[in-house]
């Protein structure tokens, strides 16, 4: 076991964390919802129809370019309603729960990577490079087990796992037969996971420590032509239990928490529950309008209260839209309570690290590249970023390539994004520029 | 401001000066955008609070520069006068230049931000109070905004505005004085008000007396050169406004640092670099030798002229430096060696500072590139050796 020290960085601490490690559980969802946009990569083309039964379990609908490759129902119901958008794109399949609790049995004397495509488990997969959902004829150099999140009040792993952690053993032992290199665990100092089977590796450092991507950067980078997957420790836990108990647990529990959330909570619950059934009365009434994030505030996405859990997340994170509306020549403020990794404010008198209450203002408008370093010092990889980000802005797949873009995924970007003063769309830039490059390269 | 807003939008009356008043309200009031997609809280430091911090940064400098404007005016027409009358002439003096810089350059930066219906951009807030720091204090208030509008015009809008420049705009403007008009900003005349400002001050120039700059005493009359090192640290010789005191200089640099707005890699490495060229020229310096600067000892060599303030001010700028770690030693370095090298050896230009600066910002992509390509060969190897 090696300890992998990282300095870059930076950890934001937020207001809202949870005081109690008790796990409550959630007001019953009258719907639940797939979020197709949820997993990268997959194009929908569904397998059921608005108004037919579903079983917990059974496949929703498949990717069209990879048929193996399935979304299944968390609970047992019928399927609602297909949502669709522009271009008749799919938004979200709802399903309407029914109570009777049916669930597919799977056999798991099957082949694992046959089992793991029809369980619906193969999605909540990623792989690098493009960070997307593997498709089902790859064989990765080696996987990559995350068991931290260190973005800002994320949700303790080990906690959310609860039992299940006895899962690991089995996971690693499933997974290995699918590589022909290793499987590897990336630890907190803290929450240690031990016996997995697994090579395990202790991150210390600030946030982005937990990301897949910095981890697999700091242990063996990809190369060009080579496939590695990611997953994180709840991920594994569900291959594990699939494989001991032939069902699917798509039960999880769930970080509530923010400046935004009055009784900040862990909340047990399923998988694509309604964020409603989560906030139920705990959101603060201060008259301000709130942010809904499913996920972190990194790289959650926006959703209104009647939204959803989306599928990758354990964790509803609850900010203000405005906290102080209009303010007069706010370039000149000397107000502490503006908050910046730089010490242009007073705010640096207080420390860096106190706990700050941030809300979604840009905080400026959009300007060209200025300042020097100030990605690079937010990525613990060995990639330099900014020149990265021109050559997706210019498309030059040869200089993306040289760059090192198949390391990357948007999220190792979102700090930079938080931190960047010409408030550039990082992760967006990085997301376009992989998927130009995968349809380029495909 | 909400109310007047639809005349400025597309359709209304006044939506030719749409930019404008984007530009006023955005500087009024911090505009309540939210983050549509990526994250969703942001850092508050922006492009403005940026630009305002290395401004602040300056203040020092253009306090300095009045006061020795002010000091230097008085001096030489042989007039006793009190802080308070040196600061009010040397006030009085700077004014019309930061004026004309400010609206020669914002009146550009607006125009060329309506016609590409952009926001304005933050870039000139800093280049307009560099300007009058660095332009000698004797120069026709027209050449300056002559100067300032090709600089703005030819080193900035033409390749994209604020971010986009490879040359420092402010160093262009100063260049192009230089070598448009040779005899007004060199000699003994350029660098001393004798002149009243406004009506204020003015007199008989005393017998004897000299505007020389160190520097050019230096280069042209070195038998005459007096002043210490301990002179230059402060700042009360003759010289380019903002350039004179290092005690100023050093403050700006202390603000710039500590707020992290600088690259102290830069910063550092110009210092070594100029130490370390000075101590070359000083020891290689022959009683015989023509070239009068190589007498100077390298502390005395950094204090003098532009060279601390380019180091601090000039070379930091990140859009026209090396932007790499380690291309910002290499880049800052080789500036200080260019700018004693120049100083030192060609007796045309007693100041090298400048033109050291603008020769490595033409350089700094090349050594940027050299250190990305480091980086892109070790991960062709990496893969290779799979």
């Amino acid at each position: 076991m090696a300890l992998i020290k990282l300095k870059k960085g930076f950890d934001i601490n937020l207001k809202g964390k949870i005081s109690d490690e008790k796990v409550i559980d959630a007001s019953s969802s009258e719907t639940y919802a797939i979020v197709p946009d949820d997993f990268t990569g997959v194009i929908p083309r569904m397998e059921k129809k608005e108004g037919e039964k579903v079983a917990a379990g059974e496949p929703l609908y498949h990717d069209k370019n990879d048929e193996k490759v399935k979304v299944t129902s968390p609970v047992s119901g019928t399927l609602k309603q297909v949502v669709r958008g522009d271009r008749r794109k799919i938004l979200a399949v709802i399903i309407e729960p029914d109570n009777e609790g049916r669930a597919v049995a799977f056999d798991t004397r099957e082949n694992p990577k046959a089992l793991l495509l029809e369980s619906g488990l193969w999605p909540m997969l990623r792989q690098r490079p493009y960070d997307i959902v593997p498709t089902s004829n790859a064989r990765p150099r080696d996987i990559f087990i995350t068991a931290f999140d260190s973005a800002p009040l994320a949700p303790s792993l080990k906690l959310v796992l609860g039992d299940d952690e006895k899962y690991l053993n089995k996971a690693v032992e499933v997974l290995s037969t699918m590589t022909d290199g290793k499987v590897y665990l990336g630890c907190s100092p803290t929450e240690q996971f031990t016996d997995t089977g697994a090579v395990t590796n202790t991150f210390s450092g600030p946030h982005p420590a937990g990301n897949a991507g910095v981890q697999v950067a700091n242990i063996k980078p990809v190369n060009k032509g080579e496939v590695v997957w990611t997953l994180d420790v709840v991920t594994a836990a569900r291959i594990g239990k699939l494989f001991e108990t032939g069902k699917m647990d798509y039960s999880t529990v769930v970080a509530v928490n923010g400046p935004g959330v009055a009784s900040p909570a862990y909340i047990k619950t399923t998988m694509g529950c309604t964020l409603h059934s989560l906030l139920d009365s705990r959101l603060c009434d201060n008259g301000k309008e709130p942010r809904i994030i499913s996920g972190n505030v990194f790289t959650g996405v926006k959703e209104s209260i009647e939204g959803y859990l989306h599928a990758p997340y354990r964790h509803v994170t609850v900010i203000n839209e405005i906290n102080k509306k209009d303010e007069f020549m706010g370039w000149a403020s000397l107000s502490p309570k503006k908050y910046s990794i730089y010490r242009v404010f007073t705010s640096w008198l207080m420390g860096r690290h106190k706990e700050v209450d941030l809300d979604a203002k840009l905080n400026g408008g959009e300007r060209a590249i200025v300042l020097s370093g100030e990605y690079d010092r937010m990525l613990p990889m060995d990639i330099y970023a900014e020149f990265l980000i021109k050559a997706i802005i210019a498309f030059d797949i040869d200089k993306m390539e040289q760059l090192g873009i198949y390391e990357v995924a948007p999220e190792d970007f979102a700090l930079a994004e938080f931190a960047d003063t010409s408030k550039l769309e990082l992760q967006r830039i990085v997301r376009e520029g992989l998927d130009k490059m995968r349809a380029e390269m495909c | 401001m909400d109310k007047i807003k639809p005349h400025f939008q597309e359709g209304g009356k006044l939506s030719k000066l749409e930019s404008v008043y984007d530009g006023m309200e955005t500087f009024l009031f911090t505009p309540n955008t939210t983050s549509r997609s990526g994250v969703h809280i942001h850092d508050s430091n922006d492009m403005k609070r940026t630009m305002i911090t290395v401004v602040v940064a300056l203040v020092p400098c253009l306090l300095f520069a009045m006061y020795n404007i002010g000091f230097q005016h008085f001096k030489a027409i042989g007039m006793e006068a009190t802080f308070g009358q040196m600061f009010l002439f040397g006030l009085l003096a700077m004014l019309p230049v930061i004026v004309v810089s400010y609206v020669v350059g914002l009146g550009i930066e607006f125009i060329g931000a309506q016609i590409h219906h952009k926001e304005i951009q933050e870039g000139f807030l800093v280049t307009g109070i560099l300007i009058p720091l660095i332009v000698p204090i004797n120069t026709p208030l027209w050449m300056t905004a002559v100067a300032t509008a090709f600089a703005v015009i030819f080193a900035k809008e033409i390749f994209g505005g604020t971010g986009m420049n490879i040359f420092n705009v402010a160093l262009i403007t100063r260049a192009f004085l230089f070598f448009a008009y040779p005899s007004e900003m060199s000699g003994d005349s350029a660098f001393v008000k004798l002149d009243s400002a406004f009506g204020y001050g003015g007199g008989n120039v005393v017998d004897g007396f000299s505007g020389a700059t160190p520097l050019g005493e230096v280069a042209t009359n070195f038998d005459h050169f007096s002043t210490s090192t301990l002179d230059a640290f402060i700042g009360l010789i003759p010289g380019s406004p903002g350039e004179t005191s290092m005690i100023a200089i050093l403050i700006g640099a202390a603000i710039l640092l500590f707020t992290g707005i600088a690259s102290w890699r830069v910063m550092l490495s110009v210092f070594a670099g100029g130490l370390a060229m000075g101590a070359v020229a000083h020891a290689f310096a022959t009683p015989e030798t023509l070239y009068n600067a190589a007498h100077l000892d390298p502390l005395t060599q950094v204090c003098l002229g532009g060279f601390a303030f380019a180091a601090v001010f000039m070379a930091t700028d990140p859009v026209t430096g090396a932007r790499t770690k380690i291309g910002q030693y290499i880049y800052g370095f080789l500036i200080g060696v260019f700018a004693i090298l120049i100083r030192v050896y060609n007796g045309g230009y007693p100041e090298g500072a400048m033109l050291a600066v603008l020769l490595m910002n033409a350089f700094a992509p090349l050594i940027d590139y050299c250190v990305v390509q480091v980086n892109i060969n070790r991960r062709a190897k990496r893969a290779k050796a799979q």
